[in-house]
This record gives structure tokens, sequence and C-alpha cells, in this order.
């Protein structure tokens, strides 16, 4: 019977239930700090981020200043932690200092080709009909040429360039993006609840911000992470060809390109700018499976 | 099955012209006048006149296009502005160091990524398992044109045993069944197997381990069927998806090739068009890509086609 005679205090009792079932976002973070390679991600692109933003006053030395007598000296030489380049400037630096850039060419044309494919998948997927007919058949046609072929020719049509670059890439991107969002799209469409939601008198506006994106948006960018990978060996490579950022700037992909004729003198240093991509692009990787199995999303 | 070949047809059809559309339309977003390459700077208004008209620059975009896919369906796809010969003999020809290239490189890929694949899948949590799925990110995340440079840096500067680039001794061009080409061909189309098989590696693993779970494979263990007869099954039923998707891979290759053909200085289609976009000519531009992306279009169409020989069910 004394449990009916406990004193109640009412501050100790909460307004709301403090056992709340986690949430879905709370599930897949817990997942994710389980799963030792989105950890090692994690750290991965976190100190890439670091040397992008800090890079300036991280780097040992100036990454434009070059010197004629110090042209291609071996790793390890004193002031050149990791050799000097094809003009003698500072590899670590420009290493360091090309982070910047080199995400930024990779990272832009993704978030661009999410924004632009995700409204373009949507609207197909919501609209359905002969709107979707024709906006997914213009979309096969894109995506009836291989990527890379697709960046060259534009970034080769357009002509060598920053921004020229960043345009082929967002559109190389914006077919895959506005599948995935259009097919997604369609299953969410034709379930119970949005049913409900219009029959209750929700317009379409309503029901896509509040039914489609919630469920959309996820699948989406755990793709889009993915993309990161390949954006970045795309973005690198167009720079590579000439196609993309131009010199003096620090990009690997540019370094990679200008260091090919030092390849039979410091054979190692030529390599040294693809590690940076190969090291950005596993993280990415190992990232978007750490997201996609985090989610429970189904390839 | 003719019923899924027509529609699989009908459905390219208009694929194909969007294809030539784009094409046209990316050369035609090229800023700047087609011409002014081969113009000597004082060429006559007269003399350029000619030119356009003979390029047929001077027609409207309608007329042009019209008049160019015409010509493209008769094999003619206009001559080249740099080097005065027609495109369609120098894509061709390029073409087909791209496809050797390719073709073997797709092989390696297959082998070796079926290989890893179905170990990986039998084996699954197992050492072995988490080897081939590093492997497998390594593969996909890799810049294979920096691979491609690494692999002259060993294989070529230091260790001296096979050839840093081009497709043949003394830089011939013509294509020899010979060691001394077959050492060329190694370097590229071992590096460009690298995305490939780390793609199928990863495919076929999630393959056989959903098929390993399925009723039917418990049933033929139950039946009492061995090891080797089940393993058959199981390939039995990977082929139609691991099989499209090396063919898949094999567009990609062709397409993708520019990157791994410059490190190598392999004549291939992608050094032709890195040269087409370098001496701004146009026609030998749009031409290599319009035969690259249907190349691509119509290898999507066979593995179509052949999946569904495969597997009676999507063809349905």
């Amino acid at each position: 019977m004394n449990m009916l005679n406990v004193t109640v205090d009412a501050s100790k009792v909460p307004a709301l239930p403090m056992e709340r079932s986690p949430g879905y976002w709370q599930t897949v973070g817990r997942r994710l700090l389980r799963d030792p390679s989105a950890l090692v991600a994690g750290a991965m692109i976190l100190f890439l981020l670091i040397l992008a933003v800090f890079g300036p006053w991280l780097a040992p030395a100036d990454p434009y200043a070059s010197s004629m007598l110090n042209r291609l000296k071996p790793i390890g030489t004193d002031g050149y932690p990791l050799g000097s380049d094809e003009l003698g400037r500072d590899m670590l630096s420009r290493l360091i200092v090309g982070a910047r850039l080199s995400l930024f060419m990779g990272i832009t044309p993704v978030i661009c080709a999410f924004v632009i494919g995700a409204t373009i998948g949507i609207v197909a997927g919501y609209a359905g009909g002969a709107v979707n007919s024709v906006i997914m058949r213009t979309i096969d046609v894109f995506y009836a040429f291989p990527s890379v072929l697709l960046a060259i020719a534009l970034s080769g049509a357009l002509g060598a360039g920053i921004t020229n670059s960043l345009i082929s890439l967002t559109v190389v991107f914006i077919p895959p993006i506005a599948r995935v969002a259009e097919s997604v799209t369609t299953q969410i469409r034709s379930r119970d609840f949005v049913e409900a939601a219009r029959a209750s008198g929700a317009n379409a506006f309503t029901i896509v911000r509040v039914h489609v994106l919630g469920n959309v948006l996820g699948p989406i960018f755990v793709y889009a992470t993915s993309l990161i990978a390949v954006s970045m060996i795309l973005a690198s490579g167009l720079s590579f060809l000439g196609l993309g950022v131009k010199p003096p700037e620090p990009e690997w992909g540019l370094m990679l390109n200008t260091l090919r004729t030092a390849i039979y003198v410091q054979p190692w240093i030529a390599a040294l700018p693809g590690v940076m991509i190969f090291f950005t692009s596993i993280a990415f990787n190992l990232l978007s499976d750490g997201l996609r199995s985090a989610m429970e999303i189904k390839q | 099955m003719i019923a899924f070949l027509l529609r699989r047809l009908v459905y390219t059809l208009p694929i194909m012209l969007g294809v030539a559309l784009v094409c046209f339309a990316l050369v035609h977003l090229a800023p700047g006048d087609p011409l002014v390459s081969i113009l000597p700077p004082d060429a006559s208004g007269e003399m350029q006149q000619q030119l356009r008209t003979l390029y047929g620059f001077d027609r409207s975009y309608p007329e042009q296009f019209a008049s160019w896919v015409w010509r493209a369906l008769q094999g003619d796809l206009g001559t080249s502005i740099a080097s005065g010969r027609g495109v369609t003999g120098e894509v061709l020809n390029a073409v087909g160091n791209t496809l050797r290239l390719a073709v073997f490189a797709t092989l390696i890929g297959f082998v070796f990524g079926c290989l890893f694949g179905f170990v990986a899948g039998y084996f699954q949590g197992s050492w072995v398992d988490k080897a081939a799925s590093i492997t497998s990110v390594l593969g996909v995340s890799v810049p294979h044109y920096w691979l491609g440079m690494v692999m002259v840096i060993v294989f070529a500067v230091i260790l001296g045993w096979l050839p840093p680039g081009g497709a043949g001794p003394g830089g011939s061009g013509d294509w020899v069944w010979d060691l001394e080409h077959m050492k060329h061909l190694v370097l590229p189309a071992i590096t460009m197997s690298v995305i490939p098989m780390g793609i199928i590696a990863r495919t076929v693993r999630a393959l056989v381990a959903d098929i390993l779970a399925q009723e039917f494979i418990v049933g033929l263990r139950a039946k009492g069927l061995t090891d080797l007869g089940i393993f058959g099954h199981v390939v039995k039923n990977a082929a139609p998806t691991a099989l499209a998707v090396m063919g898949l891979q094999l567009g990609y290759l062709l397409g993708g090739s520019i990157l791994i053909e410059t490190v190598f200085s392999w004549p291939g289609a992608g050094f032709l068009l890195n040269s087409a976009i370098f001496q701004r000519d146009l026609p030998l531009l749009q031409g290599t890509i319009l035969v690259l992306a249907m190349f691509f279009v119509v290898l999507n169409l066979l593995v179509d086609v052949i999946q569904g020989a495969l597997d009676p069910r999507i063809a349905r």
C-alpha cells in the first residue's frame, strides 16, 4: 500500500517522459559512431577540412615561391621536407595549400548537382505522367554518355578554366542524382500517408516539403557523398588534362600534370599529388559506405 | 523475346537521336570561330567564306544538324579541320586501339573481380572477405591516371621491365600481335582494369551473399548436393548480373580511357579526343564523341538483350 502513499514532489516529475525512444537520426548517428571505417573516414575528412581551411597558415613555405636553383630537390632535403617541384616550389606547402582548391573543385559540382538534380527528380517523380516522361527521357540521353567522356567533352567544348569545369561536372552529376530522386519520390508518392495528407487538404507544395523531402533527401544525400569521390577524381582529372585549373595555382590534378615531365628525375615526388587525391577519394567512399549501412539503404 | 527485343530497339532509337543532338550542341557551345585554328591570320574575307561554305558553318543549326546526321548515317563524319583527313577513318582507327585496350582491361578486371567477389561472398566476415572489401574500396577510389603514372614509375622507370608508353616499338601506330606490342599493352591494360575489378568484386560479393542466403540453396544442400554442385548453381544465378556489369564497365572504359591514354600516350580514341579539344577541331571532336557515345548506347542495348536471353524473367 505504500505505493499509494508516495509523496509526489512536483519538481521531480518531468514535464515530458524522459525516456524518448531514439529518433531516426539519433540511431543513424549511434551506428556511425560504432562503425570503425566510418570513424576513420570522418577523421580523414576532418584532416582534409583542416588543411583546406587553415592551409595557408599551416604551410611551412610560400607555395608560389619558385627557385631555379632548387628545382626537383629530393624528398628530405633541408627546407624541402617533401622535395621541390619542377619550378623549385616547396612540395609540402603546395600539397597543403592545394587542399582548398582541390576540395572546392571536387565538392562544389556535387552540391550544385544535388540541388538541381533533386529538384528535377522530385518534380518528375511527384508530377508523374507526361512531365515525368519528358524529364526522364531527357535524363536518359545524358545517361547514354559515360561520365568521364561527358565531363571531358563538355569542358573541352566550353574551354579550360575553373568555372567551366565546375559547370561540366555539375551537368555530369545531375542525371544520376535526378534518377535516384525520381525513383524515391515515385515510391513515396503512392504511400498511404501522402494520400492521407492529400485527402486532408494539403497542397502539393506542403506534401513535397513535409512528406517527400523528408524521405527523399536521405538516400540522395548518401548517394551524393559517394559521388564526391568520383567528382574529386574527375575534377583533378580535368586539371590533369589541362582543362581545369590553370597554373600556377596549387591543385593536385594540375600538379600531377606539370610534374609528369619530372618522372625520370624525381619519380616519387611526381606521384605525391595523386596520393592526396587517392586519400580524399577513399575518405568519401568509406563515409558513403558507412552512411549507407547506418541508414539501411539498399543499393 | 522478339517483343522484348523490339521494345528495347524502339526505346533506344530516340536516345540515339538525343545523343546525336547533344554531341552537335556540345560542339556549337564552343566559344569562338571554329575556323580560327586553320585560317591564316591574313586570310581574305572571300577565303573565309569559301571555307565556311565548305564545312557548312554558314547554314542554320537545324540544317547543319540534319545534314550531319544524314551523312553520319552513311558513315561520313566530315573532314578533320586540323589534318584534312576524313573523321570516320581517324575515329575508327583510334577506337580500334582503344577497344583492344578496353577489352583486355575488362577481361582482367572480370576474372580477378569475380575471383575476389566469390571468395569474399563465400567466406563472409573472414580476413579474406575483409581484404577483398578493402581492395575493392581502393580499386574504386584510385585516380586511375595517377595509378598509371605510378605503374610507369615502378615498371618502366625504376625496374625497366616494360615500355613507358606508346602502342608499339618506335611509336608505330600499326598493331601487330607480337611480344613487343603486347609488352606495350600490359601496363595500360592493368591500370585500366582496376576500376572494373573493384566494381565487379563488389557486385559479385553482394550477389553471392544474396544467393547463398536463399532457401533453394538450403534445399539443394538438404538434397545432398555437393559443394561443387551448389557452386554451379551460385554461378548460374550470379552470371546475368555479373555479365551485365562487365558489359557496362567495358562501355565506361571506352569512354573514360582518355586519361589513361594520355598517361601512356596510347593512340586511341581518348588521345584523339584530347588532340581534337586542344586543336579546336570541331568535326573531329563531334565525330569522336558521337562514335564513343553510340558505342556505349549499343553496348547497353546488347547487355540488356543478353541479360534478357539469360534470364527470361527480365525479358517479360
